[in-house]
């Protein structure tokens, strides 16, 4: 029996995947990271090995209507490579932690993409023409004798196929001591900031050897460390202004214009806690994994272990929203711990007009929830139940009773498959899912 | 499932004002989980938001073979054999010396993503 959420289905479209079909991971495969550019036109993915695949969107075509936006592979290029600091001994992973597009300005696009050292900035264009015709080499690229040239001929621009190349335009490099969390473009187009686990930084797009620091939480003494920085935004409108999420599930925001240094902040957002819940687990579940500011910039949601909250920039003392993902994990936290997923870093997502919220969890589900009805559902991104057009059956975790045919117990989900991340486009109700190692995009179905 | 404004608290839940506070305690699913997890690591520190935890995760845990450490490690332990690495939540860098198996293998760079088909 189908349940309609909202009026919405949503239908299996696509998905990619890596490996071969026996399911044995590799682990550079996994995807770490997934984000639309702001027209929805592209989305990238970053995985573990360093590498970037972008996929576009197909255009609308009257003949094939049926075949409305799908989205192929538009380029793929290697962004980061493993590399060995000699000085630390360590290995710094090529894992790509987030990509962020710069709006488009001209032909061809632009985003940020780092792993735990090192932003680069890639410019990813087309290619549809070639010359042809030069005076000192022939077609094949062989120089020709200068003594054997009698005639002087103009070299001409000829069509090609498509050829779509991606450049490395700049490298802000060695301004990170500790590892990247966060990167987000400022809406002045002209900056941007990187966050580590104790600093953040902000950048000129034009300017790679220097840096400005304007997040410093790092104590004199390193015994005196209670927190860590775990995710950095700028506010979609206001250049001056931006969050930091720490460990210890606060979120500060900052005003650039009030001093060159941010440590002091403007507004600080913390939930009391009910001092009957505290236990062991209490700070490690509170830790903030994503911090995302709403489009229209009024609110902040944050994600800790178990919950989504939304925040009203105006109000410091409390959400104004709490959503429970997975409450019923509250009952593993000691196996949750051992197996260290209670550290997983579960990213979250609003959906263009902030009406729904979505972000993952275990067993390949993820979460939505509307904010209006305050209705909530589970879908699954897996294979097995995803056929071409298929819609997606809302799913359900039996905590404790009598277990229904089509639920699934607790102690039966599957912590090695986890979303970590989505993403939404930017205006309409199509989703990406990773799935370790595998991308869904899911698109609402119209009828 | 879904709430609509700030967190209710677990009293709140249970709604049964009868229930003493141990009984509450252990109705908790976080504080029975932490009975257990202490019953099996006794040594585990009060509080895991300490300045070691925080440390340990700038530091990701990535540890290389040092080849001074090993043999004075070798030196004072004489006879004895050298601890092996396992997982160790409360890891001291310095503590634990490795020895030239428990290194990863360094994995080379793949050229191209099957993800592109």
């Amino acid at each position: 029996e189908l349940h309609h959420f909202w009026g919405t289905r949503w239908q299996w479209r696509g998905w990619w995947h890596e490996g071969v079909e026996d399911d044995s991971v590799g682990e550079s495969d996994i995807i770490s990271t997934v984000e639309f550019n702001h027209t929805g036109e592209l989305l990238a993915t970053g995985d573990k090995g360093g590498r970037v695949v972008i996929f576009q969107r197909e255009q609308e075509s009257k003949n094939q209507p049926h075949r409305r936006g799908e989205y192929n592979v538009y380029s793929t290029f290697q962004s980061h490579e493993p590399e060995f600091d000699y000085l630390k001994s360590l290995e710094i992973e090529e894992k790509i932690n987030k990509i962020r597009w710069l709006p488009q300005q001209n032909a061809a696009y632009f985003l940020l993409s780092t792993n735990d050292k090192t932003v680069k900035l890639w410019k990813v264009s087309e290619r549809d023409k070639r010359p042809e015709g030069y005076n000192l080499k022939d077609e094949d690229g062989r120089l020709r004798d200068p003594s054997m040239i009698t005639m002087l001929r103009v070299p001409v621009l000829r069509p090609m196929d498509l050829m779509v190349e991606a450049t490395p335009r700049r490298v802000f490099a060695n301004a990170h001591t500790y590892h990247i969390n966060s990167i987000s473009v400022n809406s002045d187009y002209e900056t941007y900031m990187s966050a580590d686990d104790l600093r953040i930084n902000l950048w000129n797009f034009e300017i790679t050897n220097q840096s400005f620091n304007i997040v410093d939480i790092k104590p004199a003494n390193m015994e005196e460390l209670t927190e860590v920085i775990t995710a950095a935004e700028f506010h979609p409108h206001h250049c001056n202004t931006f969050v930091y999420s720490s460990s210890k599930g606060t979120i500060r925001l900052c005003d650039m214009r009030a001093s060159a240094l941010c440590d002091r902040h403007s507004k600080f957002f913390e939930e009391p806690e009910d001092p009957s819940n505290r236990s062991f687990f209490s700070e490690i579940i509170s830790s903030i994994s994503d911090v995302k500011f709403s489009h229209s910039g009024r609110y902040i949601m944050t994600r800790d272990y178990l919950t989504v909250k939304v925040w009203d920039l105006n109000m410091e003392n409390r959400p104004i929203e709490t959503y429970q993902v997975h409450d019923y994990l509250r009952s593993k936290l000691c196996s949750l711990y051992e197996n260290d997923c209670i550290f997983d870093k579960f990213e979250c997502v609003w959906n263009g007009s902030d009406s729904v919220i979505m972000t993952g969890s275990y067993n390949n589900f993820f979460r939505m929830f509307d904010r209006n009805t305050k209705r909530d559902v589970t879908l699954e991104a897996s294979r097995e139940n995803s056929k071409p057009r298929a819609i997606l059956k809302p799913r359900k975790v039996c905590v404790g009773g009598k277990r229904r045919k089509d639920e699934i117990s607790v102690d039966s989900l599957d912590f090695s498959k986890k979303i970590l991340h989505t993403a939404w486009h930017p205006s309409e109700n199509i989703i990406a899912v990773a799935a370790t190692n595998n991308l869904y995009i899911f698109q609402d179905k119209v009828n | 499932m879904s709430e609509k404004l700030g967190t209710e608290s677990r009293s709140e839940q249970t709604g049964d004002e009868k229930q003493d506070t141990q009984e509450k305690e252990a109705v908790v699913p976080e504080r029975a989980e932490e009975v257990k997890l202490k019953a099996k690591y006794p040594n585990l520190g009060q509080k895991p938001g300490g300045s070691d935890f925080l440390m340990k995760r700038l530091q990701k845990g990535q540890k290389y073979f040092d080849s001074g450490d090993y043999n004075m490690a070798k030196a004072k332990m004489k006879n004895k054999q050298l601890p092996s690495a396992g997982p160790d939540k409360n890891l001291v860098t310095g503590d634990h010396i490795p020895t030239p198996q428990d290194l990863p293998q360094r994995k080379s760079s793949l050229v191209t993503s099957k993800l592109a088909g």
